[in-house]
C-alpha cells in the first residue's frame, strides 16, 4: 500500500516536471549583477528592445567573475547570451579565448553623428567588450548617525575619530588601493608602489590598523543593506546602488568620493552562445546614445560614450540631477584612480593568496 | 510516590523558592518560566531510585538530568524558534518588541505571501496570476526543482540501492567489505571533491557514447549527482533490515515449491520493503537537501530550495528564509513520523517487538 | 533451486559413501567439485546483484574523481599553445646558466605569433599566460603583450627582437619556468598547496611567510573539526546514556528530539543559528536581557570560528548520539549494580565498568564526526566569516572564483588522502557496516 503511495507520489511529481519552464530557443539570456544596476538595465535596455523587436529577455544575477563563462564554453553548453563584466575579466576571457569578437565599427554612431569609435570614451572598446558604463567603488556612511562625517579616504582608516565597523568587499582588489590612498599615496602612483613588494607590505600594514572592525561583504546589495541595519557605521560599496538607496528609499546615506576607483562594466559575448546575432543586436541597441543615457536616469553610473553624457538629465523619478552623482563628475575625480585591470590581471592570484593567508591569521 | 507527595518534596520547594527570587531579580515573565521549565523538567523526570540511594547519589541524578535538558533544549530550540520568527512583521531575522508583547501587528504572513510573489513578473496583477506564479516564482520554481530532481535521484538510487543490498547481504558475497566500502564512500568523500570531479567530468563531451552531450546545467547530470549521494544510505537501511533477515524462510518457501521469483515477491519483498521504503526516504531528503553539487552543477533555470537558500543566505537575507524553512521544518516532521511507523511496522513484522 | 541441490546431494552422497568410492552427486559429477561449482554460482549470484550499482558509482563518482585528481598533475596548456617551442625547450640545459639558444628563440617567437591567431579555447597565448603567472605573478602581461607584436618580427636575431619588445624576456627563471611548464606533468601545483614553490634557482623551498595559506588552512581545519568532534562527544555522552537508559517508550518519544534536527535541512538549520547569534539574535537578547552583557557590547557570535563551531556542532551532533545509543542499549544495567554492590563508587564503577563497554560507540561516533567536519563546507562558507573557513572552501574558491582548476584539484587531492586515511581507520576499528541511522 505504501508502495502504491510512493508510486502516485512519483506519478505527480513526474506531472510537475514536464511543466517545467526550459527558456525557449531566441530568448535572449541577459547576464548582469543583480539588485539596483539590474534594474536600470531592465528599464533603459530590455523593455525597449523588447518593445522594439518582440524578442523575449530572460534576465540573470550573478556575482561577477568568468568562472561560469569558462564553464559553459569548455562545456560547450553556452546557455548565457550575453554578459557584463568588469574589464579585467573581459580582458582575461578574451585573451582566454572564450568569448566572440566584436567590430566596434559595426556600433551606430552617436547622436551627433559621430562613428562609435570616436564617440566612445577612450579605453572602452576592446576586441571582445563594449564598455556600456562607469562605476566606481566608494565608501559611504550614514549622515543620521555621523552628522560630521568623514571626508577623505584617510579618516575611513582613522577609527578613533570615526568609531564604529567598517564594510569592505572580500579580496585584495580596490581594499589595496583605498589602504595606500589613505597612507597619503597619491591616486596618480598608487599602482607604481602597489608594483613593489614594500608597497603591498604598506597597503597590508594599512589594512590591519582596522582589520578588527571589518565586516566582509561580497555581493553588491548587502552594503547599504548592512548600513541600513547599523551593523556597519561605514562601508565601501558601489556608488550607484549607494545613489539608489538614498534616492529611491530616501535613507540618509552619503558619499565620500575622495580616493574612489573607478572602472568599467563591458558586454562580453560568450563564445558560441546559442543567440550570437540577437545578443549582438542586444549590444549595438543598449549601448546607444539614448539608451546609455536613459540608464543614467536610473543609476549614478557614467555612460561610456561622450554623446551620452549632455542627454543625462534627473533621476527617472525625483528632481535630482544625475550629473553630480556620477563618478565621471570632476569634482569627484579630483583625487580617483582607474582601476588597473592589467596590473589586476598580472598580480590577481598572487595578492588574493596573501589576502586570504592574512585574513584567515 | 504520588503527585502530591512529589510536590511536596525538597527538590520542589526549593526551586520555587529559587523561581520566585528569579522573578524577584530579573521581574520578567518570559524569563521566569524558561528558568521554571530549565530545572523543572529534571525534576519531574526523577525515576524513582532505589531506597538505598543518598542524597549525593539524588543530587547528581538531579544534576545529570538538567544537563540533558540543556542538551536537548539545544539540539531543538533553533529549529523551534525559527517558526514564530518567520511570522515577523519587520524584515529582520529577531524578535521585535511587539512581538515579545504578543501584538497582533507585530505578526504577519507577509513572507509566506512572498514565497509565491517574489520573482513574478506581476506580483499584483489579476490576470494569469496562477501561471505567473507557476512559471515565474523564484521559490515556486525552486521547489519544483527540488521534487524532479529529488525523485528521480531517489527512483536510481533506491532500484540500485535494494538490489546491491540484496547482493551483500547474501553469505556468500565475495569482497564484502572492499564492495561495501566503495559504494558507501560517497557519503564520506567530502561533497566540494565529489563535487568537483563531476563538475569537470560532466563538462566534457562525447565520453561515453550515452553521454552525447555536456551534462553540466542540465537536470541529468543533478539527477545523477543526487543519487549517487544517495546510494550510501540506501545501502545501510535495506542491509540493516536485510540482517535480521531469517534466510531459512526462503529455504521454507522453496521448499514448499515456489520458484525464485515467487520467493522474491512473496517472502523477501514484504519484508525489505520497509527498509527499501526508509531508504528511498533518505535518498531523498539527501537529495532534497543538498546544496554543493547544486552550486557546482546547476544553472539558474536549476536552482533547488537549499540553493535559493544558500544566495538568500549570502547576499540579501529576508525572513521569506525562515517562511521556507518554516515549511521545510514541517515536511521533516512529516517524514520523520513516516519513518517511524515503518520502523515499528518493520519490527512488528519481523517479531521483534510486540508493537 | 541451489539449496534444494544440497539437500537432494545429501541423499546421493550417503548412497555414495556407502559404496566406498568418492562422494558422486545425483547428475554423476564428485560432490566436491559440484559443490564448488555451486558455491561459484551462488557467488557470482550476490556479485552480480550488486554489480549494477558498482558500475554505476564507479562511472559517476570513482572516474570523476580520478579524473580531477589527474588534473592536479596534468597541465597541458603550455604544450597546447606552443607545440614545437615546448618540443624543442627539452634540449635547452638550464643548468648552464646561459639562456636558451637562438634556434629556440626562433622557434619560441614563430610559436607565439601563430598561438597568437588561435582562438580556440585552451590554446590561445592568454591560456598558457595563466599558466605561466601561477608561478611566476607578474608575468602575464609579459606574454599577451608580446604576442601581440610578435607576428611582427620575422627575422632574426630573434633573442634581441624579443628582448626589444620588452627587457623582461631576458631573465633566466622565466625560461626555467617555461620549460619546467612545457612538461605536462608537473608537481607545482601539488606544491603550491603545500606552499611550497620552486625558487631562482629551480630548487623546491617554502614560499613566503606572508603567502602561505593552505597548509594553515588545512590545519585549522583538522583542529577545529577535532573541537567539534571533542564538543560533540561531551554533549553527545549523557543524552546517549539517558536515551539508553529510559523505558522504551519514553526513550522513543526523546529520540525523535534528536532525530528531527538529522532530517531537517542544513539550509534551515544554518539560518537557525544566524537567528540565534547574530548581534541583535536571540541569545545576545537574552545575554542583554539578564544583563550580562550591555546593548553596547553585544557579543559577536557568528560570522566567526565561534558561529562555525556551534553550528557544526548542532549539525553533526546526531551522527554521534545515535552510534554511542546503539552501543549503550546493549549494556545490561546489571553490569553497573553488581560493580556498586561490590563496594565501587558511582565514579569507579562508572570508569572501570561502564566506559570500557561504550569504547566502541565512542570510536564510531568520533570518527564519523571527524571525517564529515573534515569535509565541511556550507556552513563555513555561511557562517565562518573570514577566520572560520575550512579547507573546502579554498577549493570551492578555486574552481568557481579564481579558475586555478589544477591549484584545486591538487588541494582536493590532499584532502581526499587526508579523508581516505580516516575512512580506512573507521573500517580497521569499526567496520563500515556497523553504520546505522535509528
Amino acid at each position: 500500500m505504501t508502495l502504491t503511495k510512493l508510486l502516485a507520489g512519483t506519478a505527480i511529481s513526474l506531472a510537475i516536471a514536464s511543466g517545467s519552464t526550459a527558456a525557449f530557443a531566441g530568448d535572449l539570456t541577459v547576464v548582469s549583477w543583480g539588485g539596483a544596476y539590474t534594474k536600470s538595465q531592465v528599464e533603459a535596455y530590455h523593455k525597449p528592445y523588447i518593445a522594439k523587436t518582440g524578442t523575449n529577455i530572460k534576465s540573470e544575477d550573478y556575482n561577477g567573475g568568468i568562472a561560469e563563462i569558462k564553464a559553459q564554453v569548455e562545456a560547450g553548453n553556452v546557455t548565457w547570451d550575453i554578459v557584463d563584466v568588469e574589464l579585467s575579466d573581459a580582458i582575461r576571457a578574451c585573451d582566454e579565448g572564450l568569448l566572440e569578437t566584436i567590430d566596434a565599427s559595426t556600433l551606430p554612431a552617436g547622436a551627433d553623428g559621430k562613428a562609435a569609435t570616436e564617440d566612445f570614451l577612450p579605453g572602452t572598446l576592446y576586441d571582445c567588450a563594449v564598455a556600456n558604463i562607469v562605476w566606481s567603488t566608494i565608501f559611504a556612511y550614514d549622515s543620521s548617525k555621523m552628522p560630521n562625517g568623514p571626508k577623505t579616504m584617510a579618516d575611513f582608516f582613522d577609527t578613533k575619530a570615526f568609531p564604529g565597523k567598517r564594510g569592505l568587499r572580500k579580496g585584495a582588489k580596490v581594499n589595496l588601493e583605498f589602504a595606500l590612498i589613505a597612507d597619503g599615496v597619491a591616486a596618480k602612483d598608487v599602482y607604481s608602489v602597489l608594483e613593489t613588494p614594500e608597497g603591498v607590505d604598506r597597503a597590508f600594514a594599512k589594512l590591519d590598523t582596522i582589520k578588527g572592525d571589518v565586516v566582509w561583504w561580497e555581493a553588491g546589495a548587502q552594503p547599504p543593506q548592512m548600513l541600513a541595519d547599523g551593523e556597519v557605521a561605514l562601508t565601501t560599496a558601489y556608488n550607484g546602488r549607494i545613489f539608489n538607496a538614498v534616492a529611491g528609499e530616501g535613507k540618509p546615506f552619503e558619499i565620500v568620493w575622495d580616493g574612489q576607483v573607478w572602472d568599467l562594466d563591458l558586454w562580453v559575448i560568450p563564445k558560441g552562445a546559442k543567440n550570437k546575432d540577437t545578443a549582438l543586436d542586444f549590444l549595438a541597441f543598449s549601448t546607444s546614445t539614448e539608451q546609455l543615457a536613459a540608464q543614467a536616469s536610473y543609476i549614478s553610473y557614467g555612460p561610456a560614450r561622450a554623446s551620452s553624457s549632455p542627454l543625462v538629465g534627473k533621476f527617472h523619478n525625483k528632481d535630482i540631477d544625475m550629473g553630480p552623482q556620477m563618478p565621471t563628475n570632476p569634482a569627484n575625480l579630483t583625487n580617483a584612480v582607474q582601476n588597473n585591470f592589467e596590473f589586476w590581471a598580472d598580480n590577481a592570484d598572487q595578492l588574493n593568496e596573501r589576502f586570504n593567508a592574512w585574513l584567515a591569521k | 510516590m504520588t503527585l502530591s507527595q512529589r510536590i511536596q518534596s525538597p527538590g520542589f520547594l526549593a526551586l520555587a523558592i529559587a523561581t520566585i527570587a528569579f522573578f524577584f531579580l530579573t521581574s520578567s515573565m518570559a524569563g521566569t518560566i524558561g528558568f521554571l521549565l530549565i530545572f523543572g523538567i529534571p525534576l519531574f523526570a526523577m525515576n524513582e531510585l532505589p531506597g538505598y540511594a543518598t542524597t549525593k547519589d539524588k543530587i547528581e541524578k538531579y544534576i545529570f538530568l538538567t544537563v540533558c535538558t540543556l542538551i536537548f533544549i539545544f539540539l531543538i530550540t533553533p529549529i523551534l524558534i525559527i517558526i514564530p520568527l518567520s511570522f515577523n512583521a519587520e524584515p529582520y531575522f529577531s524578535f521585535t518588541e511587539g512581538m515579545m508583547n504578543l501584538e497582533g501587528s507585530a505578526y504577519s504572513t507577509r513572507w509566506y505571501a512572498d514565497i509565491f510573489r517574489f520573482g513574478m513578473t506581476a506580483p499584483d496583477g489579476t490576470e494569469n496570476w496562477w501561471s505567473d506564479m507557476w512559471n515565474n516564482a523564484t521559490w515556486i520554481r525552486a521547489t519544483r526543482n527540488s521534487f524532479f530532481i529529488a525523485v528521480f535521484a531517489t527512483i536510481l538510487a533506491t532500484g540500485f540501492g535494494t538490489l546491491a543490498a540484496l547482493g551483500l547481504s547474501r553469505p556468500e558475497m565475495p569482497y564484502r567489505a572492499q564492495i561495501t566500502s566503495l559504494l558507501i564512500s560517497p557519503m564520506i568523500v567530502p561533497l566540494v571533491i565529489t563535487a568537483t570531479g563531476m563538475f569537470f567530468f560532466f563538462a566534457q563531451k562525447d565520453i561515453f557514447p550515452f553521454f552525447p552531450e555536456s551534462l553540466v546545467n542540465t537536470y541529468t547530470g543533478l539527477i545523477l549527482a543526487h543519487a549517487t549521494l544517495g546510494v550510501p544510505f540506501v545501502i545501510i537501511t535495506v542491509t540493516a533490515t536485510l540482517s535480521g533477515f531469517d534466510r531459512s524462510l526462503i529455504r521454507a518457501s522453496q521448499s514448499m515449491g515456489a520458484t525464485g521469483w515467487t520467493t522474491f515477491r512473496r517472502v523477501i519483498m514484504p519484508l525489505i520493503t520497509p527498509g527499501m521504503i526508509s531508504g528511498a526516504l533518505f535518498a531523498f531528503i539527501t537529495s532534497f537537501d543538498e546544496v554543493v553539487a547544486v552550486i557546482f552543477l546547476a544553472d539558474v533555470d536549476q536552482r533547488t530550495i537549499p540553493r535559493q537558500m544558500f544566495s538568500g543566505l549570502r547576499e540579501q537575507i529576508s525572513p521569506t528564509i525562515l517562511a521556507v524553512a518554516t515549511i521545510l521544518v514541517l515536511i521533516s516532521i512529516a517524514l520523520l513520523t513516516t519513518l517511524e511507523m515503518l520502523r515499528r511496522r518493520s519490527e512488528r513484522l519481523r517479531g521483534l517487538s510486540p508493537g | 533451486m541451489s539449496d534444494t541441490a544440497i539437500n537432494t546431494m545429501g541423499n546421493k552422497a550417503q548412497n555414495a559413501a556407502v559404496n566406498n568410492g568418492p562422494l558422486i552427486a545425483a547428475d554423476g559429477t564428485p560432490l566436491k567439485q559440484k559443490l564448488a561449482k555451486t558455491t561459484r554460482a551462488m557467488k557470482t549470484r550476490a556479485f552480480l546483484l550488486t554489480m549494477p550499482l558498482v558500475l554505476f558509482i564507479i562511472i559517476s563518482f570513482v572516474i570523476p574523481i580520478g579524473q580531477m585528481l589527474h588534473r592536479g598533475f596534468y597541465n597541458p596548456a603550455v604544450s597546447n599553445v606552443m607545440p614545437s617551442f615546448s618540443v624543442a625547450i627539452k634540449d635547452w640545459d638550464e643548468t648552464t646558466g646561459e639562456l636558451p639558444s637562438e634556434e629556440i628563440f626562433e622557434i619560441f617567437v614563430k610559436d607565439l605569433a601563430l598561438a597568437k591567431k588561435n582562438r580556440e579555447v585552451g590554446k590561445t597565448v592568454g591560456n598558457m599566460a595563466t599558466r605561466i603567472n601561477y608561478e611566476l605573478p607578474g608575468s602575464r602581461s609579459l606574454f599577451t603583450k608580446s604576442a601581440r607584436k610578435a607576428g611582427k618580427i620575422t627575422e632574426g636575431p630573434y633573442k634581441e627582437a624579443l628582448f626589444a619588445l620588452d627587457k623582461k624576456w631576458d631573465n633566466h627563471n622565466l625560461w626555467r619556468t617555461l620549460k619546467r611548464a612545457s612538461n605536462d606533468y608537473t608537481i607545482s601545483f601539488f606544491l603550491a598547496a603545500l606552499d611550497m614553490k620552486y625558487d631562482e634557482a629551480g630548487n623546491i623551498t617554502r614560499a613566503d611567510e606572508l603567502y602561505r595559506i593552505y597548509v594553515p588552512i588545512l590545519m585549522k581545519t583538522l583542529l577545529l573539526s577535532a573541537l567539534i568532534t571533542l564538543l560533540c562527544f561531551l554533549i553527545a555522552y549523557p543524552v546517549a546514556y539517558l536515551l539508553s537508559t529510559l523505558p522504551l517508550a519514553t526513550s522513543n518519544l526523546l529520540m525523535i528530539l534528536v532525530l528531527l534536527p538529522f532530517w531537517t535541512s542544513l539550509l534551515v538549520r544554518t539560518s537557525a543559528w544566524i537567528a540565534m547569534l547574530q548581534q541583535q539574535g536571540i541569545i545576545n537578547n537574552i545575554f542583554v536581557f539578564l544583563g550580562l552583557i550591555g546593548d553596547e557590547s553585544r557579543i559577536q557570535m557568528i560570522y566567526n570560528q565561534t558561529g562555525t563551531v556551534i553550528s557544526m556542532v548542532h549539525i553533526l551532533l546526531p551522527f554521534m548520539i545515535l552510534p554511542l545509543y546503539s552501543v549503550m542499549k546493549t549494556i545490561p544495567p546489571s553490569y553497573m549494580r553488581a560493580a556498586k554492590s561490590m563496594g565501587a563508587t558511582n565514579t569507579y564503577a562508572f570508569r572501570r565498568v561502564y566506559f570500557p563497554q561504550t569504547i566502541p560507540g565512542i570510536a564510531a561516533g568520533t570518527l564519523l564526526v571527524f571525517i564529515l567536519a573534515i569535509g565541511y563546507y556550507i556552513t563555513p562558507a555561511l557562517v565562518g566569516g573570514s577566520d572560520g573557513l575550512f579547507i573546502s572552501n579554498l577549493i570551492a574558491d578555486h574552481i568557481k572564483k579564481t579558475l586555478n582548476w589544477s591549484l584545486g584539484s591538487a588541494l582536493a587531492a590532499i584532502l581526499l588522502v587526508v579523508v581516505m586515511v580516516f575512512y580506512w581507520m573507521y573500517n580497521r576499528l569499526v567496520g563500515v557496516d556497523k553504520l546505522k541511522f535509528g
